[in-house]
């Protein structure tokens, strides 16, 4: 299932590689995942015998539409890395469907991935470990030039220095070795790697994690820059929420393989709907003394994120979510839209109306986990799910309809029009 | 810069003829210097401040500003051991309740150190040991300084654990490191450290390994367990945030020497040197509206072999050239007294950093 402004595209891209990556319009899709998986299998035994798998990935459905940033957070395990090295294509995908400018590219080999290679590009988290120290910064970002026999005009060396410029480096250390450089300008020489070939799409995974909070700062200003002047399509996957808010156009929540809730940032940083992603965000220490006693607002989640070898039964959240009921123990929530972009995946979603009233039974593991959460702010979160409720009084049924429809037609254009 | 000589020293009486302090702790211009073959690192120079029981210090800075240097000379592990020389070169005075530790008798600080004074280190699969079960290694460190038997001291082991939120904690004290997940060895660790009671607790970027929701958990038993034990609490982090959720008092250090120190609600609303605000603009903010643009201090950090002279953040300053004379070049500022109990080495005036911090910086946070 293509959308329409697809098929020129593929056609762009073929041809006009080496030029500037305008060509796919603001808006349209540019990357469409549908039911992604990926499980590392365990193997055991003289035989190697298969005994179960790693579900790091576990069916997952976004699009990333071109010239936005989409930013994917998580706990560590969530799956996070595994998804972006399955869209960049380095790991083969288990299961569904990664288009790439309506092509689909889910089981292309080494020689098929590698024109694409040019428009897919990724930053790697660790700078010391991504440069080959043997290589100087010269060979390393000139090398996608000589992989991908592109000559630039003017040649390589004077390209290579005009990128060195634009990530901010001096273009006279072309002969220096990885080692001779900081922490940030190591990650500075990666994105210059990255850019090498105008790519559409640029997957950064954790692109600033490993830098001090001044260089930090120098990146994420840098990665703005050049997405305005390039016209870059980034997927910025990182742990800092605080970072991911920065720089993200759209945000999705991962948690154990799948995605929990995708949607503006605006609306998923003011009203977070997934009862994770609320806890995601009351964890993160806010740099204010004086909000140094305001311990009631955290939500402590209880004990760790459980295994992705056998991740829990219908809803992965329901072992340590302070509102689980009976049927998230058994049903899994789908992914679905409850407000204009801001998709959810929860029975009983924060912010809005519950979408199992009929099952108010808290499980066991909810009442010990809402002990950790202050009555404030179920208080809180009780009162804003009923007034949401009472404003779609009446409505209720048309909406669920509505809902329904959309998530039929997702692949469709409605949806598209909706989110609009 | 002198050496001081480990031996022999009796107990208390410092090098020095300056009196002994009446701070739980002081530690009077540290230094920490390394000798290497590309010249001297001067990790720390000339650090002084003091804590209290049951008050948290917060120090920050970039990577390679001195605050580990400073920590693990605060806990006696620079200083020549018997297991060989380390070369660190160490001046200056660090007193904890009444005792010149840099002086003092080394076999005196090891009875010390995991006894009074324990610390909690950023990794903790490094710092557990593998070969041993996590009960072994707690045992081991009470025993080391109670004299009771294997039985009562696993019966603290396990207590500890119970205390720090380890799930079936009998159970447990048996396992070994890897089969603990990242924010249960840290728990694990910080059990470790709390075992002895010891008064002075130095948490070396405690969470910086761990997810968020793990860290919110850490830091929360950090609170109330000092809540419970009254220790005095050093803890070592690049992250404002969590410097902001414990500290009482904040120490910015840069370059080996500390820029800025005051109580932790002048260091965040009035920050009183231009890298504090750098350090405030480069940081992302959930509990703002969101800003348009960060603020990040340009250039990288400097050498530790070879300091710019004058002020150490004259090359990063945007306000380097505000003080008449070139002085931020030539001369290195000393801290100064911005407010009660707030000091910072800057030298620009007072009313001119009042003026940039209200007119050019603090709106743009």
């Amino acid at each position: 299932m293509t959308t329409p402004a697809k098929g020129d595209g593929t056609e762009t891209s073929a041809a006009g590689a080496a030029t500037l990556t305008k060509d796919a319009a603001a808006g349209e899709t540019l990357l469409k995942v549908t039911g992604l998986q990926k499980h590392f299998p365990i193997k055991k035994g003289l035989l190697q015998r298969q005994v179960g798998a790693v579900r790091a990935v576990d069916g997952i459905d976004f699009e990333v539409k071109a010239g936005e940033t989409l930013g994917v957070v998580g706990e560590s395990g969530c799956g996070k890395s595994t998804m972006g090295r399955l869209i960049t294509r380095l790991l083969e995908p288990t299961a569904g469907k990664v288009e790439f400018e309506g092509k689909d590219i889910t089981h292309l080999g080494v020689s098929g991935m590698r024109p694409l290679r040019r428009d897919v590009q990724m930053i790697f988290q660790d700078p010391y470990s991504s440069l080959n120290p043997r290589h100087t910064i010269g060979t390393i970002v000139g090398a996608p030039f000589r992989l991908q026999g592109v000559e630039p005009a003017g040649g390589i060396k004077k390209e290579v220095q005009r990128l060195l410029e634009v990530v901010g480096l001096n273009p006279e250390h072309y002969n220096r070795y990885p080692h001779e450089f900081s922490g940030g300008q190591r990650q500075r020489i990666g994105i210059a790697r990255a850019l090498a070939l105008n790519p559409k799409l640029v997957v950064a995974d954790e692109p600033v994690s490993a830098l001090d909070v001044s260089i930090q700062a120098q990146v994420v200003n840098l990665l703005d820059d050049l997405q305005q002047e390039l016209g870059l399509t980034y997927v910025i996957i990182a742990h800092d929420l605080s970072v991911v808010r920065h720089v993200s156009d759209r945000i999705a929540v991962m948690y154990l393989g799948k995605i929990v809730e995708l949607a503006d940032r605006e609306s998923l940083y003011r009203a977070p709907m997934h009862p994770y992603t609320k806890a995601l965000m009351s964890a993160v220490p806010i740099p204010d003394p004086r909000r140094k006693h305001a311990k009631s607002e955290r939500i402590l989640l209880k004990g760790d994120v459980p295994s992705p070898i056998s991740p829990p039964s219908g809803c992965r959240f329901h072992t340590r979510c302070w509102k689980a009921t009976e049927i998230c123990r058994t049903t899994e929530p789908p992914l679905i839209e409850l407000r204009p972009a801001q998709q959810v995946a929860c029975h009983h979603p924060e912010n809005f109306e519950d979408q199992a009233p009929q099952d108010t039974v808290l499980l066991t593991a909810a009442k010990e986990a809402s002990a950790f959460v202050a009555d404030e702010v179920l208080a809180a979160s009780a009162q804003t799910s009923v007034a949401v409720a009472a404003e779609a009084n009446g409505s209720t049924e048309v909406e669920a309809d509505a809902d329904a429809d959309a998530d039929a037609d997702a692949d469709g254009q409605e949806s598209t029009d909706r989110q609009k | 810069m002198t050496e001081l000589s480990k031996t022999g020293a009796a107990l208390g009486e410092p090098t020095g003829t300056s009196p002994a302090p009446t701070s739980f702790l002081e530690v009077r211009d540290l230094k920490v210097h390394f000798p290497t073959d590309d010249g001297l690192v001067k990790s720390v120079d000339g650090l002084s401040f003091q804590l209290e029981k049951g008050k948290t210090l917060g120090i920050v800075g970039e990577s390679g500003s001195g605050k580990s240097v400073t920590s693990l000379g605060i806990m006696g592990l620079h200083t020549a051991g018997q297991y060989g020389k380390r070369k660190a070169q160490i001046s200056g005075e660090i007193w904890l309740n009444g005792t010149e530790l840099l002086s003092a008798d080394p076999d005196h600080v090891r009875k010390l150190r995991g006894r009074d004074m324990a610390m909690i280190f950023q990794d903790p699969l490094s710092a557990l040991h593998p070969y041993y079960t996590i009960g072994h290694q707690i045992v081991e460190a009470y025993r080391i300084h109670h004299k009771v038997d294997k039985k009562t001291a696993k019966r603290r082991a396990v207590e500890m654990l119970d205390r720090v939120g380890i799930p079936q904690p009998d159970k447990r004290v048996d396992s070994y490191p890897h089969e603990f997940s990242g924010g249960m060895r840290q728990r694990a660790m910080i059990a470790m450290s709390l075992v002895n009671n010891p008064e002075l607790l130095i948490a070396d970027e405690p969470t910086t390994a761990l997810d968020v929701t793990v860290q919110a958990q850490i830091l929360d038993l950090i609170r109330d367990l000092q809540k419970e034990f009254g220790s005095a609490v050093i803890i070592i982090t690049h992250d404002l945030g969590v410097v902001a959720e414990l500290a009482d008092d904040i120490l910015v250090m840069y370059g080996g020497r500390c820029v800025e120190r005051g109580p932790a609600e002048k260091v965040f609303y009035e920050p009183r040197h231009p890298y504090t605000w750098g350090l405030l603009g480069s940081m992302p903010r959930l509990d703002r509206e969101q800003q348009e643009r960060l603020i990040p201090v340009k250039g990288s950090p400097p050498s530790l072999i070879n300091v710019p002279s004058g002020c150490a953040f004259n090359p990063r300053c945007p306000y380097a050239d505000v003080p008449k004379d070139n002085v931020t070049r030539t001369v290195r500022p000393e801290l100064s007294e911005v407010g009660s109990r707030h000091w910072a080495a800057c030298h620009m005036t007072q009313e001119q950093r009042e003026r940039i911090w209200t007119e050019e910086i603090a709106p743009k946070l």
